[in-house]
């Protein structure tokens, strides 16, 4: 594999294969929606939403202030309390199985706005983010009349009226991950999507008019971290659910300290991919590229620090590079593309902070030699070598495509170093012994585990964090338990 | 708790007990060399009990972080036959249980009924110990060609404070659901019922339980529960009683390190309760492909 590749000419590479976007229309601007209707802001204020490729605008979203949240928590409320409470389990989950369906049906369309609003390569928005999306409702759809299997020896009711708060990295997945479990549960929702990504959040909307939600069972509310806020501090939430960085989650904490309001939250994460000697490298190097450069290594579970067992650290480098140099960097909307945009100016200042702060630190610098647009927010795939463990780049989350490399030489010296920091949202294992595995995979300190595998996801799958990544899981029975009230 | 003086007719003096605390396996009275004095509701004088200090429980902390990885890993079956043990040896003490809890100023049969409930409640939990993983597990059927699962893991070090109104019982009730999880436990005693605290020391000291898995400290809960809910080695405090305002105390105090907090009412109901076991666990998902 390393030798053929690093042999092919230019005239081999790959002629542009742009997914069209001429099969749906955009909205100049959209409103929030709130008790079944779109509405503008009370303050009119609206935000530009950018494709981070071209650093175009694509549309206008209002900007929602504490009048909007208190109008939507309101609707949410009485949605709760007239209809949705009092529905049977099985008929909401009829709604949400049509929900399912025609996120299926409209799937290219939420794929392609997707990879333009956040700058996701449409392989992977087509591929990952929107059948994933679809599944999450088919899934939770089927639990809303058998929820008292899912807790025996407990009587199962909902909770009220959430609150929810997701991130930029997988915006309509994040939608389906939160919405679906609260719906199934009988919990009605206001949701705040991220200020860089609300569009499939708005089609998602348009999407519940045409299931026929009843009207304020699901409301959205765009805007930016104050709009958040506004929510996150209204008094009418039962229940709150926030992903995003491990600062905020804190705050929210201590913010919603006084009140009787649930919370889970799902943070950060500096995930350790420990690649042990006797795994099959080949395999292994894929995987490591699938940790860190998915989704331009925007991934709270990102397998972002590289333990390479000693002896085969040079074969391993030797071949990531090799591997990494094949990697297309460019306009999100072409299939061929490996790497995407960077979501945002703030996040592309900021991962290139990170850099210098890594070459400060005395780190070694490995970027790859392809092009990148002139336009847009782009960084090449990168890794740092001779990383210490005290260094920022190893022990703070740079949510972007770069990784840091160090080495072990035993077990029990991989585990310790793994375990070395805040977080605990996932980790990965490679090593072609089970009883090994299984050594690891228990002695890493976190929520999701990948061994010989990484970055996969499934609706019946829990996901979440120990330590500071946050607690309550999404996703499959687990995921149920931060929506219902037991007794 | 006898304090006469004498008994009997042959004059013997008694031999007094000195209340001691239980941290890493250790029988120690506070580092502080402070004491609290303990009287009975009628305001008779019955003895000292420790004061625990904020070092004290930094103490607690790094005792019980280093049994924490042994009792992790010890078999669900032997965690069962240690909780299991700790009923036979408090059967054992129960008429001294009794004894000492109607000196603190519980009525005959009260003291009676709350012996013979915390004795229960440890083969409740000792029963569990190798079967709450399988109602509270799962295999997931994902959608490519993996196999995944979820079981439940220990949080790790776990501070418990415990109620006064029934002084047995609702420590019981709080350690048992937290070390069956496998979790080690700092708990706090305060007032009177830090007498039963101190003498369930001695029971839980022969009942096979590695040193530092249960630690058991006494003093004042305005004190100390700072210390207990901003530590950060500290992975979770479970809290009986208390009102509002420190509750809230302790929720901004535990997002330091994003602790997990558990505010517990006291409810004789949901002793029995295998959700309580949940409470101060985590659940891992792990993922392996399928295929040759």
């Amino acid at each position: 594999m390393t030798k053929t590749s690093t042999t092919i000419g230019s005239d081999w590479g790959y002629a542009p294969a742009p997914e069209s976007a001429d099969h749906f229309k955009l909205k100049d601007q959209y409103g929030l929606f709130i008790g079944g209707k779109f509405v503008p802001a009370a303050s009119g204020k609206r935000l530009k939403t950018i494709n981070p490729a071209n650093e175009k605008v694509i549309a206008e979203v209002a900007d929602g202030g504490e009048k909007d949240v208190a109008k939507a928590v309101q609707a949410a409320r009485t949605a709760y309390d007239k209809v949705w409470r009092k529905m049977s389990g099985r008929e909401r989950g009829k709604y949400l199985y049509r929900i399912a369906r025609i996120i299926q049906e409209r799937a290219r369309e939420l794929a392609v706005v997707e990879s333009m609003d956040g700058g996701k390569p449409i392989r992977e928005s087509r591929d990952v983010d929107i059948p994933l999306a679809a599944a999450h409702f088919f899934y939770h759809a089927g639990w809303g009349d058998k929820l008292r299997y899912a807790f025996p020896g407990k009587s199962v009711s909902p909770i009220g009226v959430a609150g929810q708060i997701i991130p930029w990295n997988f915006p309509l997945l994040m939608v389906a991950w939160k919405v679906a479990p609260a719906l199934a549960c009988g919990n009605t929702v206001v949701l705040k999507p991220a200020e860089t990504t609300p569009l499939t959040a708005l089609l998602f909307s348009e999407i519940c008019q045409e299931a026929g939600l009843p009207e304020g069972v699901f409301n959205l509310i765009t805007g930016a971290g104050s709009t958040g806020a506004a929510l996150v501090n209204h008094p009418g939430l039962d229940k709150v659910a926030f992903t995003g960085s491990t600062e905020v989650g804190k705050a929210i904490q201590k913010s919603l300290a006084g009140r009787g309001t649930r919370l889970t939250l799902e943070l950060g994460g500096k995930a350790a991919h420990i690649i042990f000697e006797d795994a099959t490298i080949d395999q292994a190097v894929e995987g490591i590229i699938n940790g860190i450069y998915f989704n331009q290594g925007h991934v709270c579970c990102a397998g972002s620090r590289l333990l390479v067992q000693e002896s085969v650290e040079e074969e391993v480098v030797t071949k990531l590079k090799a591997r990494m140099e094949s990697l297309i960097v460019g306009d999100p909307l072409d299939k061929n593309t490996d790497i995407g945009a960077i979501n945002s100016k703030a996040q592309w200042d900021r991962i290139r902070d990170y850099l210098k702060i890594g070459e400060e630190e005395g780190a070694e610098l490995f970027q790859t030699k392809c092009s990148v647009p002139e336009k847009g927010y782009w960084i090449r795939p990168s890794f740092f070598t001779r990383v210490a463990q005290s260094h920022r780049i190893v022990q703070e989350e740079i949510f972007g495509p770069v990784l840091a490399i160090q080495t072990f030489r035993t077990l029990n010296e991989a585990l310790e170093k793994a375990n070395n920091t805040p977080y605990g949202l996932s980790g990965g294992v490679w090593t072609d012994k089970g009883a090994k595995i299984f050594k690891v995979t228990r002695g890493i300190r976190a929520g999701v585990i990948w061994a010989n595998t990484f970055n996969k996801f499934d609706p019946t799958s829990p996901f979440g964090g120990y330590k500071e990544s946050g607690y309550g899981r999404e996703g499959g029975r687990h995921g149920l338990r931060p929506y219902v009230e037991l007794s | 708790m006898s304090r006469n003086g004498t008994r009997g007719s042959n004059r013997r003096l008694d031999v007094r007990k000195t209340y001691k605390m239980l941290i890493g396996g250790a029988f120690v009275r506070s580092e502080s060399g402070r004491a609290l004095d303990v009287e009975a509701p009628g305001g008779q004088w019955l003895g000292h009990v420790c004061r625990a200090s904020r070092k004290d429980i930094r103490n607690a902390v790094v005792a019980a972080r280093k049994a924490a990885s042994g009792w992790a890993g010890a078999t669900a079956y032997l965690k069962g036959q240690i909780l299991y043990r700790a009923a036979e040896m408090l059967e054992g003490r129960a008429s001294g249980f009794q004894e000492v809890l109607q000196s603190i100023g519980l009525t005959p049969a009260a003291a009676k009924a709350e012996v013979s409930q915390a004795i229960d409640l440890l083969v409740y939990y000792a029963g569990w110990s190798d079967k709450y993983l399988q109602v509270f597990g799962a295999v997931n059927p994902v959608a490519t060609p993996h196999f995944n699962f979820s079981v439940t893991e220990p949080m790790g070090v776990v501070a418990y404070v415990a109620g006064e109104k029934r002084p047995l019982l609702d420590l019981v009730s709080g350690i048992a659901p937290i070390v069956v999880g496998g979790n080690v436990v700092i708990t706090l005693s305060t007032s009177r019922a830090s007498v039963a605290a101190m003498e369930l020391g001695e029971v839980l000291e022969t009942s096979d339980f590695p040193p530092g898995v249960i630690n058991l400290l006494c003093g004042l809960r305005e004190e100390l529960l700072g210390q207990m809910a901003s530590h950060m080695d500290v992975n979770a405090l479970v809290l009986q009683g208390g009102d509002a305002k420190e509750q809230t105390a302790c929720r901004e105090a535990c997002a330091l390190n994003l602790k997990r907090f558990f505010p517990k009412e006291v409810n004789e109901k949901e002793n029995e309760d295998p959700y309580r076991i949940l409470d101060t666990v985590e659940i891992k998902t792990t993922w392996h492909p399928v295929g040759g």
